[in-house]
Parts: structure tokens; C-alpha cells; sequence
């Protein structure tokens, strides 16, 4: 009984797509996990879990417009097998709007792009501020296909749109005492519930903060993304515009950046002020290195498929791309400079 | 019909079932079938782990209510949702195995010796094994009073499993606060028996010495 009900509301609507069953079952299926104790404990997360289940409401709450781009394709990495865009843009680390996989996606979706300012400053002769349009018109667009590994050992290949840093930043004129870049996401707690509601936020310091030393974000392979799969970005993957760099852990990839800031000296990041010992400031991918907590040896690939994907992989050095950066790190100790 | 004590305890026991076995039929039905969103092998990995403890902290729960509200009958449910909670442990454990790290054994035995937390929840299941093991009548009749000392290992499982939670997460630490404090609740409930439990090692230690 219990498990029929939201599955015959949900066909009541018209415009019922995948996606939107796909959401709804999952809702059930968190709210069972509960169903044991939650009738008993009463508690505060059970209720929160099981809201979903009883609330239609913020399931079909309109969803984000995304915008197809011109860009020129990435011909040189079609060998590698992309993730379903569904599962690129449904399984998502941004504390922003929730720190669980599913929720950016859920609590996004309102998240408002336009008008947008992203301001380049500090160490420079041309500091500027680009406006919504100009981050995706200043700029030839092209597409990259990279693979992202996240920290927490699973890993994707995306179809980024973007430009690269380094044409930014020549474009401000970094001078002689820019020696780092210090990125910030947007701090809306109105727009952003996981920055007003700790329980949603995981606990992480806001805004967001993120850097760079210059000859790292100088690097071709640096990219400043507007889109994936050929469209402008949905909010839960970093709207309007978001960091790659593909051979770092994925907490590096700052999101819905607001401020580029050349700067003098090495600065502090949020993961890094969290728990030094497990997030450094470089946090290139290392299979040698691993988390205080588990393994860097290899890593999940999420592509097609369930349970049964037999997707576990080695983990490369540099994430495979050591022929483009290692030189960047060759007189440092990597296991002391994590 | 009289509805009799013997009733009562079918009708839970029923409820019981439904409960707690048809969620696990759904969410193996989903992530088999690649619904369960992006990552169904961290989905079934997290919802075991969190049923493993909701059940284990349901069966502490059972036997402060039957006292309070004098329902001895309450007490026959306990192993049911003991056994429960062994089987979410046990699928937790084998996600983790199979589907997590695709049964790269090696790996398993060096994460499990290497990382404190896995450490830990491995301990509490491997008590939880034992307790599963000696629910049954045969083995309980044979065992005497150590059965009892034996499943007093059920409130060290809860500590053991709280701390598991907590050491696993990232920076969300309000869920597995919350759950340590329900522990640290239900265990204080029976203050007197852990003390008595406690003091009765010190004891044991002065002695043999």
C-alpha cells in the first residue's frame, strides 16, 4: 500500500518524464529506510527524510533552464566513455544546496544565474568584472572531456564546455607578486539553504574558497566551464560558471564563482582549514597517497549500469594527466605536499 | 475469537517482517535495475548501514517499553528484530564487499586492518554474528547464564556502531550526533545493569590477580 501511492500520483501528472519517477523513488525508498525506527524514535531526521515522501510539492517545482552553446567539440578524447548526463547532473558534491549526492539537484533548481558578476582582481594591471553574457560570449567556447575524481574514490568523465583559465587571466594582466589565485563561490544564504541551515550545509565554512598557485592555473588544461553536455550548466554542477581541473580531487572545482583574486601568498581553502590532514591545499590525484580514511588506489567510475557495473579502476597519478602538469611538481615531495 | 497475547505478538511479528524486509526487496530491485540514482552502490551501501542501526536501536528500545508499560509479551519481538538487524549488517557488510570494492579481497583486509572506523564496524559485526548465532532455542537452553552475558555485547555493539557512523562521515556530523545521543539515551536507561556489567570486569581483574 505504502508503496503504491506516490507512483500512482506521480502519473497523474501530464508532462511525467524519467527523471521525475527517478527522483519519487528515491524519495520512498529513503523515507523505508526510516520506516523501522522512525515510527518509534520520532525523530527530527526521520521526519525530514520521510517529508519528501508526503510532500508533492518540491518534486515538480519548476526545473532549471538550461541553454544550448556554440563550441567547437573535443575530438581528441572520444575514446573515453562519458557518464550519463542524467547521472552527471543528479549526483552532485555543492554543501550550497545539501550535502547529499541527490540534493544539489533538488534544491537548486530555483537558483537565479542572471544577472551574474564575476569579478577578476588583485595582483593585476587590468582588473574587470564580467557580467552573465560576457562569460559566454568573450571567449571561443570548446568543449573538453575530461575525468573527474572526486576524493571520496569514485569518478566520472564529463563533457565540459568552457575557455581556459589562462586566457582569463591574461586578458587582467597578472603582475610579478601574483603568486596564487584565490577563487569564492557566491554566499546567498536566501538562494543557497545549505549556507543558513547547518544540517543541510554539512558543516563546511561559507562562502566556498578555493586556490591555485599561478603556474597551476596558467596550465592549458585549467578550464573555466560554462556548460557540459552542450548546454549551459544546470545550478547543481556550479551555474553560471565553475573551475575544472582535472587532476586534482573534485572538492578543488570551485562552483557558481563570484570572485578571481591574484594574490601574494598561499590561501587558506575550506577543505584544507576543515581537516588539513586529509584535504591539502594541492590535492592532486595520488594513488600513493591515501586518505587518512580509505584508499586512493583506485576508484569507482560511474558510468551505465547498477549494482552489478564492474566499474572499479586504478586510479592514475595526476588522473592520467601527468604528461600535461608532472613537470609543475618535480622537485616536490608529494606525500609531504598532499 | 479472544484476541489473545499470542495474537499480539504474531500481528508484530508480521508487521515486523513487512517492515523491515520489504524495503530491502525495493531497494535491491532499484539498484539492480540502475533507479537508484547516480550511485547505486553508495545508495545500498548507506541504507543498510543506517537500517542496521535504526533496527539495532529499536531492539534496545523494546525492552525499557515493555517495562514501562508493563507489556512483557513486547519482549518476544527482541530476536526477530535482533536478527533483523544482523541480516541489514550483514548486506551492508557484503555491498561494501561485492559491489563497492568488486571483491578485490586484498583490499578489503587492508582497509579493514588500516582504517579505524572500518576497524570498528567490522568488531561490531562480528559480535553481532555471535549473537545471531546463539538466538537460536538449542544453542540459548545449552549456554546457560553465559547467554546472557553474551547478548549483554548488544549495548557495546550500539557504541561501537555510533562511533562507526560518526568516524565515516565527511563534516555532516549532525546525523551521527544525533544517533550517539540516542545511544547514550537507551543506554541510560539501563544505567544500573551497565554499571553492575562494569564494575563486575574490575572485579574479575582484581581477582585474577
Amino acid at each position: 500500500m505504502l508503496i503504491k501511492t506516490p507512483s500512482k500520483s506521480a502519473l497523474k501528472t501530464s508532462d511525467i518524464t524519467d527523471e521525475s519517477v527517478y527522483i519519487q523513488r528515491r524519495k520512498l525508498i529513503k523515507s523505508m529506510g526510516f520506516l523501522g525506527a522512525g515510527a518509534l524514535l520520532g525523530s527530527a531526521i526521520s521526519k525530514t527524510a520521510s517529508a519528501g515522501f508526503f510532500d508533492s510539492k518540491d518534486a515538480d517545482s519548476g526545473s532549471f533552464k538550461t541553454t544550448p552553446l556554440k563550441f567547437t567539440s573535443d575530438k581528441d578524447n572520444l575514446s573515453l566513455i562519458k557518464t550519463p548526463e542524467q547521472k552527471v547532473i543528479s549526483h552532485n558534491n555543492f554543501y550550497e544546496f545539501g550535502a547529499k549526492k541527490n540534493q544539489p539537484a533538488e534544491l537548486s533548481q530555483n537558483f537565479k544565474v542572471n544577472p551574474w558578476q564575476l569579478t577578476i582582481s588583485g595582483e593585476c594591471d587590468n582588473p574587470i568584472t564580467l557580467d552573465y553574457d560576457d562569460l559566454t560570449t568573450l571567449f571561443a567556447l570548446e568543449e573538453r572531456i575530461y575525468r573527474l575524481r572526486c576524493v571520496e574514490a569514485w569518478s566520472m568523465v564529463v563533457p565540459w564546455i568552457g575557455f581556459s583559465l589562462a586566457d582569463l587571466l591574461k586578458k587582467v594582466a597578472p603582475n610579478s607578486s601574483a603568486k596564487y589565485v584565490l577563487f569564492e563561490t557566491l554566499h546567498d544564504p536566501e538562494q543557497m539553504p545549505g549556507q543558513s541551515d547547518r544540517r543541510l550545509g554539512g558543516g563546511i565554512a561559507y562562502p566556498y574558497v578555493e586556490g591555485l598557485r599561478i603556474d597551476e592555473a596558467m596550465n592549458p588544461l585549467t578550464l573555466m566551464s560554462v556548460g557540459l553536455y552542450g548546454k549551459t550548466l544546470p545550478p547543481q554542477n556550479g551555474a553560471p560558471i565553475r573551475l575544472v581541473v582535472p587532476w586534482k580531487y573534485g572538492f578543488k572545482s570551485i562552483k557558481s564563482i563570484v570572485s578571481i583574486k591574484l594574490v601574494r601568498e598561499k590561501p587558506q581553502t575550506t577543505w584544507n582549514k576543515l581537516a588539513a590532514n586529509e584535504y591539502g591545499f594541492y590535492a592532486n590525484v595520488n594513488p600513493a597517497h591515501d586518505h587518512p580514511r580509505w584508499s586512493q588506489a583506485s576508484e569507482r567510475r560511474i558510468t551505465s549500469g547498477g549494482l552489478f557495473a564492474r566499474n572499479r579502476i586504478e586510479t592514475l597519478p595526476f588522473n592520467g594527466y601527468g604528461e600535461q602538469v608532472a613537470h609543475m611538481y618535480k622537485n616536490m615531495n608529494l606525500s609531504k605536499y598532499y | 475469537m479472544v484476541f489473545t497475547t499470542s495474537h499480539k505478538v504474531l500481528l508484530l511479528k508480521v508487521v515486523i517482517h513487512l517492515a523491515a524486509f520489504l524495503p530491502l526487496l525495493n531497494l535491491y530491485y532499484l539498484a539492480f535495475n540502475d533507479q537508484l540514482g547516480a550511485d547505486p552502490v553508495q545508495e545500498v551501501i548507506h541504507f543498510t548501514g543506517i537500517g542496521a542501526f535504526n533496527l539495532l536501536l529499536v531492539t534496545l528500545t523494546v525492552s525499557p517499553i515493555a517495562k514501562r508499560f508493563k507489556q512483557g509479551y513486547l519482549l518476544q519481538v527482541r530476536r526477530l528484530l535482533g536478527l533483523y538487524t544482523f541480516s541489514y549488517a550483514f548486506m551492508h557488510l557484503l555491498n561494501f564487499l561485492v559491489f563497492d570494492l568488486q571483491l578485490a579481497w586484498s583490499l578489503f583486509f587492508n582497509e579493514v586492518v588500516k582504517r579505524p572506523y572500518i576497524t570498528i564496524g567490522m568488531i561490531a559485526f562480528v559480535l553481532l554474528t555471535a549473537l545471531a548465532i546463539t538466538s537460536l532455542d538449542r544453542i540459548k537452553r545449552k549456554m546457560g547464564k553465559s547467554w546472557q552475558s553474551l547478548h549483554n555485547y548488544s549495548y557495546f555493539i550500539a557504541i561501537l556502531v555510533s562511533v562507526h557512523f560518526y568516524w565515516s562521515v565527511k563534516s555532516e556530523i549532525i546525523s551521527p550526533l544525533f544517533y550517539m545521543v540516542l545511544t547514550v539515551a537507551l543506554l541510560a536507561f539501563r544505567y544500573k545493569k551497565i554499571k553492575t556489567l562494569i564494575l563486575s570486569i574490575f572485579v574479575k581483574n582484581i581477582r585474577s590477580k
